[in-house]
């Protein structure tokens, strides 16, 4: 049973760690392109801009209100309708099918954005506004007070509540694998079915999962201390 | 909007409806099934002895740190393997992909409630337990009257969050081929050729009962706070 797991002949090893391969590729790319639209959906809320504000109110509340696996499936099935669609205006005919990584990365981004937005949104919050009426009166701009007064202080806010977020994109890669991309979740499933061990390679997955969640854990709890450095903690 | 998509729309809401009872029932049973479960696990966490702590912890780590995907495909696909399993008096239940989607969903929350539960037992003031202990009470009945009421209410906002992750969790169902909301969405967008609308339907609902549930908390958290009684 154990020869299953291996990369001899009959093995499953490559192809599982090819899998783990893009498990991460989607799990990183979703969430760095979350925080870009997390980040812009947090600056819009916190803006005076009315619109602005409502637009990214209706993003978070729908994307976190709805199931992923249907946030998925509308992006990836209704992405393919209106692709054809517009195909046929320019005249070509056919059934259009987008390729499964891009939409997988933007819907799983798209789920991990809206909870980056408040999380984000939070951290900003924690800065306290005396800082930028400092900064203000120092003279920097607008640029130069966020990336010196805001970013490195909301940064060190956010972290707990990004690393919850990596957690939630990371665990939401393997619903990806329902349109059929070939990541972690669906190397199992076509190993189990053509080996009949669904037992094994589901824990197996599990396993790897695990790890991965264990191993970028350890990742975020270095980061919280970096970006914590020089502030004094509460006596515990 | 034409006049043959929406007939073909109206047509459909019945089975939108069921699909939506369906949801609603799987999320309700393994919610009920999950805080008995919960309140049980934080107690062992919380024990004094190490066991029993060390169960507890890795039950709430393995199910936290795993995606629902791989437990709901390991209870649902993974267990027929065995021959002892596929023999026992659990079989004719274990072969239901309805009850594997609750046992999963039970699991998962359960670790997920365990800890919001632990949050709540540990912010009930140490006074109160004192107080109680000078009136005579001990052990379980401590437990019982003083602190897991209020462990209850302290815990309340999180647990609405739960509620609502669960909510969403349960489109999972679909894949083992239960006709849930989101699994009667996929079938009509695959008949009609209409995903869009379709799947626009489903989640439209799914944000209806989001927001029913937090108006419902909402409303539990005043009845349950004695000062704004």
């Amino acid at each position: 049973m154990i020869d299953l797991l291996g990369f001899g002949g009959r093995g499953w090893g490559l192809q599982l760690l090819q899998g783990m391969g893009m498990t991460l590729l989607v799990a990183v790319s979703a969430y760095l392109w979350g925080l870009l639209l997390g980040g812009a959906a947090a600056a819009l809320k916190l803006s005076g801009h009315r619109g602005g504000r409502v637009a990214a109110d209706v993003y978070t509340t729908i994307v976190r209100g709805v199931p992923s696996l249907l946030v998925i499936y509308l992006l990836f099935f209704g992405g393919n309708s209106a692709a054809t669609w517009v195909v046929s205006l320019l005249g070509f005919n056919g059934p259009v099918e987008l390729s499964a990584l891009p939409v997988g990365i933007l819907a799983v981004g798209t789920v991990s954005g809206a909870y980056s937005a408040e999380v984000l949104r939070g951290g900003a919050l924690a800065v306290p506004h005396g800082q930028v009426e400092a900064a203000k009166a120092l003279g920097m701009n607008r640029w130069l007070t966020f990336r010196r007064v805001m970013l490195p202080q909301v940064l060190r806010y956010a972290l707990p509540g990004l690393g919850n977020v990596w957690q939630l994109t990371l665990k939401d890669t393997s619903l990806v694998s329902v349109v059929a991309l070939v990541e972690l979740m669906r190397v199992a499933y076509l190993a189990q079915g053509a080996t009949r061990q669904p037992f094994l390679f589901f824990t197996t997955a599990g396993v790897l999962y695990l790890g991965m969640a264990g191993l970028s854990g350890r990742l975020f709890a270095r980061a919280e201390l970096w970006a914590g450095r020089g502030v004094r903690r509460a006596a515990r | 909007m034409n006049a043959s998509l929406l007939s073909t729309l109206v047509a459909a809401l019945p089975r939108f409806a069921a699909g939506a009872s369906l949801t609603v029932q799987l999320v309700t049973l393994s919610l009920l099934v999950g805080l008995v479960l919960a309140t049980v696990v934080a107690v062992m966490r919380l024990s004094h002895l190490p066991p029993l702590r060390w169960l507890a912890r890795g039950y709430i780590h393995v199910f936290r740190s795993t995606p629902l995907l791989v437990q709901i495909f390991l209870i649902y696909y993974g267990l027929g393997q065995f021959d002892a399993v596929r023999q026992s008096v659990l079989w004719p239940l274990l072969r239901e992909p309805y009850w594997c989607a609750i046992i999963a969903f039970t699991l998962n929350t359960g670790a997920y409630t365990a800890e919001i539960m632990r949050g709540g037992i540990e912010a009930v003031p140490h006074g109160q337990i004192e107080a109680a202990k000078a009136c005579g009470m001990n052990g379980s009945l401590l437990f019982r009257r003083i602190v897991l009421p209020q462990a209850f209410r302290l815990a309340l906002p999180a647990y609405g969050n739960e509620i609502i992750l669960m909510l969403q969790g349960s489109a999972l169902a679909s894949t083992i081929t239960l006709m849930d909301l989101t699994g009667v969405a996929k079938d009509i967008a695959s008949r009609t050729y209409q995903p869009i609308e379709a799947f626009c339907l489903a989640g439209a609902i799914y944000l209806g009962m989001s927001f029913l549930i937090t108006r419902g908390v909402q409303l539990a958290e005043r009845r349950l706070s004695p000062a704004r009684r």
